[in-house]
């Protein structure tokens, strides 16, 4: 045998010897997109626990603001551009992109990893014709935030489950001063002003389209969650409310400007945390209102990690996602961080656990809240579409951002609530023929 | 004087310059065009087929088209009166000589080298937040109530912003113009009795009328494209939705890349209409 051959037979052996491994413990780089939030930021500092475990993968950390962060993964994912391994996406885009066939399925996550064990509410939002096409890092849904000593002064006492005629009154009762009696987003965007109406519609009846996709604006419904809001937010509103947002409604809650607050339940943590809020021993939680019709107005939302179908790495990149969105990373976080900082809403395990329930007096309320959202018929009118706070179609973002500026251009009284819905009607209607329905 | 060998080499020189300066304007502007005759939506698949004239049309005949080409029009306006007149006076003022000039040239350019959407976001926060702002604190120091105003007068807020922003522009070409002025003719004025407010109106501003058309003519061209501005600010609500912004709104937030294109091609129509327009107006001028 020359030495040619020799060696040829042993870089060979070496290649089998290399894919065989390969076949057992994934390797490569995997690239990830997240968001800048407190939870990710956390999750990148624990990843040696993960390549303690994967010694041969490398992890890259592309970690950007919320809305550059939804275009640069658009922008890649349309392409089919593969700069990314695992991208960091929402419960809106998961049921488009899965459609389309842009994320890989995690159908064949190891059984370890224990899928039964997710919320069903935001299971189902994640999967598409029962792929789950994504995995839920941490859920959300929206619930009351009130100041108990407030309600006291008034008296009143806050029910588990409030009306909105419960709401209108305490707010009126709690109003005083510096105090506003409610505070609501009021910023343009789909994810701002638009997620907390589109919720609150439902729970008045209200819906976005038709079974024919015409856009309802026009309708009775509509007419009525408008008015009702805009009554409230003059009267009990803070000043400016049309530029407040999720952060900006945050800080007044915290700086005791607020007697109530309905947002995004991983909020309760951080008014509840004193060394941020100076309000954090007198606030209680309540489901999010409703008007007797069987729908609350409270949303469903995941922060969800997928693989897109141009990622190279496929395997690494789904030994990455099992091992983030495991019920042992949330044990990791809590022996790290405490319990009460563990990413909450995604497994039914996590409410049954007596150290979180002990750290989290928030946790009850959240979990119920999620489990009232209910994606696939969020109104109780018929739709076409899926998505509570949301319609998940491509076009959504776009028109529902302009149909917000109508309805923040209404709350700062530029114009009146029809003007608004009969504008909301044009800007929708044109859309939705521009995209060909 | 030049050889044929000469003059090719002068081209072959250039040829470098000249192809990437072509291929730098004109391959993003064909695209462009293309793509304004497609159906083209990249989050349902991309290229859809061709639809002649459709997305001019709908881009024309959308709710929010005129509106906000008169936005658009109303804040190039407004910053280009506000920016030439207090233009004007700051560089008569800045051509006094005083104590400290050369520190106070530069303080009065300064605002020129911030990044658009640092000033936006400064003027937003520490100036105009209505809970928190300085304009909020001076309004409750005298007992009224504060404004909100992105919200209440977003108009007069973004020609503000933008006004601070190309007002140096302004001075700094209208500075180095006044300093051309002969002084001597100052003079023979002074000594034929002239006030201060003749020899402005009778020497300096005409003097001048050169360097505000060319201000005008670059203002134009740049403030037709404003965006950081109000991305930062208003996202576009409260009526200060711009063409520019517009498109990006068809583009980026609809997803819309046929449509947007479209709007993209009228966009570079009228800000050619002004241009020309513009332009000729430079030309008498430099003529006389």
């Amino acid at each position: 045998m020359s030495l040619k051959t020799s060696l040829g037979l042993a870089s060979a052996l070496a290649i089998v010897a290399a894919s065989g491994s390969y076949a057992q413990s994934p390797s490569g780089t995997v690239t990830i997109a997240t968001v800048n939030n407190g939870d990710m930021i956390r999750m990148q500092g624990l990843t040696a626990d993960f390549n303690a475990q994967y010694p041969d993968i490398t992890l890259e950390w592309v970690t950007l603001e919320e809305n550059v962060l939804r275009q640069r993964v658009t922008q890649d994912v349309a392409t089919r551009g593969g700069q990314f391994d695992v991208m960091t996406i929402g419960t809106y885009e998961v049921p488009i992109w899965g459609a389309n066939g842009w994320l890989v399925s995690l159908n064949d996550l190891p059984d370890e990893w224990n899928a039964d064990d997710l919320l069903p509410a935001i299971r189902d939002g994640l999967t598409v014709d029962g792929e789950l096409y994504a995995a839920p890092f941490y859920g959300e849904s929206s619930m009351v935030m009130y100041r108990t000593d407030l309600m006291e002064a008034a008296g009143l006492e806050m029910p588990d489950a409030p009306s909105w005629e419960f709401i209108r009154e305490a707010a009126a009762a709690m109003t005083d001063g510096d105090v506003y009696g409610i505070c609501l987003r009021g910023k343009a965007g789909w994810g701002e002003n638009m997620a907390f109406l589109s919720a609150m519609a439902n729970s008045f009846g209200a819906r976005w389209f038709d079974m024919d996709w015409n856009a309802q604006f026009d309708s009775p419904e509509w007419l009525e969650t408008v008015t009702f809001y805009n009554d409230l937010m003059t009267n009990y509103g803070p000043p400016g409310a049309a530029n407040n947002g999720f952060n900006e409604n945050l800080t007044l809650f915290q700086q005791g400007r607020c007697g109530m607050w309905i947002d995004a339940t991983v909020a309760a943590s951080f008014v509840t945390n004193p060394a941020d809020s100076t309000v954090a021993d007198s606030v209680g939680f309540a489901l999010a209102p409703d008007n007797d019709l069987g729908r609350r107005g409270n949303w469903l939302w995941a922060w969800s990690l997928a693989v897109p179908a141009g990622s190279q790495s496929t395997d690494a990149a789904k030994a990455f996602i099992a091992w983030a969105t495991s019920s042992d990373y949330t044990a990791l976080v809590a022996e790290n961080e405490g319990w009460a900082n563990v990413p909450p809403g995604t497994r039914t395990s996590l409410y049954e656990n007596a150290d979180y329930l002990a750290a989290a007096p928030f946790a009850e309320m959240t979990l119920q809240s999620i489990n009232s959202a209910n994606p696939t018929e969020p109104s109780v009118q018929e739709v076409p579409y899926t998505g509570v706070q949301f319609v998940a179609i491509p076009e959504f973002a776009g028109f529902a951002t302009e149909v917000g500026q109508e309805f923040a251009n209404m709350l700062a009284g530029q114009q009146t609530v029809e003007q608004a819905l009969e504008r909301a009607q044009a800007v929708t209607t044109d859309a939705m023929e521009a995209a060909g329905y | 004087m030049s050889t044929k060998a000469s003059r090719v080499t002068a081209r072959l020189m250039l040829a470098p310059a000249v192809i990437l300066l072509l291929g730098w304007m004109l391959v993003p502007l064909t695209m462009t065009v293309v793509f304004s005759f497609q159906r083209y939506l990249p989050m349902r698949g991309g290229f859809q087929g061709w639809v002649g004239f459709d997305n001019y049309r709908s881009f024309v005949t959308s709710s929010a088209f005129w509106p906000s080409v008169q936005a658009t029009l109303i804040i190039v306006g407004s910053v280009l009166i506000i920016t030439v007149a207090l233009g004007v006076l700051l560089a008569v003022l800045l051509d006094q000589p005083m104590w400290g000039q050369g520190i106070v040239r530069i303080l009065v350019i300064a605002p020129f080298f911030v990044m658009p959407t640092v000033s936006a976001l400064v003027w937003k926060n520490m100036f105009m937040d209505p809970v928190n702002g300085l304009f909020s604190h001076l309004w409750r120091l005298f007992g009224a109530t504060p404004v909100s105003w992105l919200s209440e007068a977003s108009m007069p807020s973004i020609v503000l912003i933008v006004s601070w922003q190309w007002l140096p522009f302004a001075t700094l070409i209208l500075l180095t113009a006044i300093q051309s002025l002969d002084s001597e003719q100052q003079e023979a004025a002074e000594m034929d009795g002239a006030g201060p407010i003749n020899r402005f109106f009778f020497i300096t501003l005409p003097h001048l009328s050169r360097a505000i058309t060319i201000v005008l003519l670059i203002q134009t061209i740049f403030l037709l494209a404003i965006f950081a501005e109000i991305f930062v600010t208003t996202q576009g609500a409260f009526g200060t939705r711009t063409l520019t912004y517009l498109i990006y709104q068809r583009v980026l937030e609809s997803q819309n890349v046929g449509l947007g294109s479209a709007g993209g091609v009228y966009a570079i129509i009228l800000a050619n209409i002004v241009a020309l327009f513009l332009m000729r107006i430079v030309g008498k001028n430099l003529d006389r």
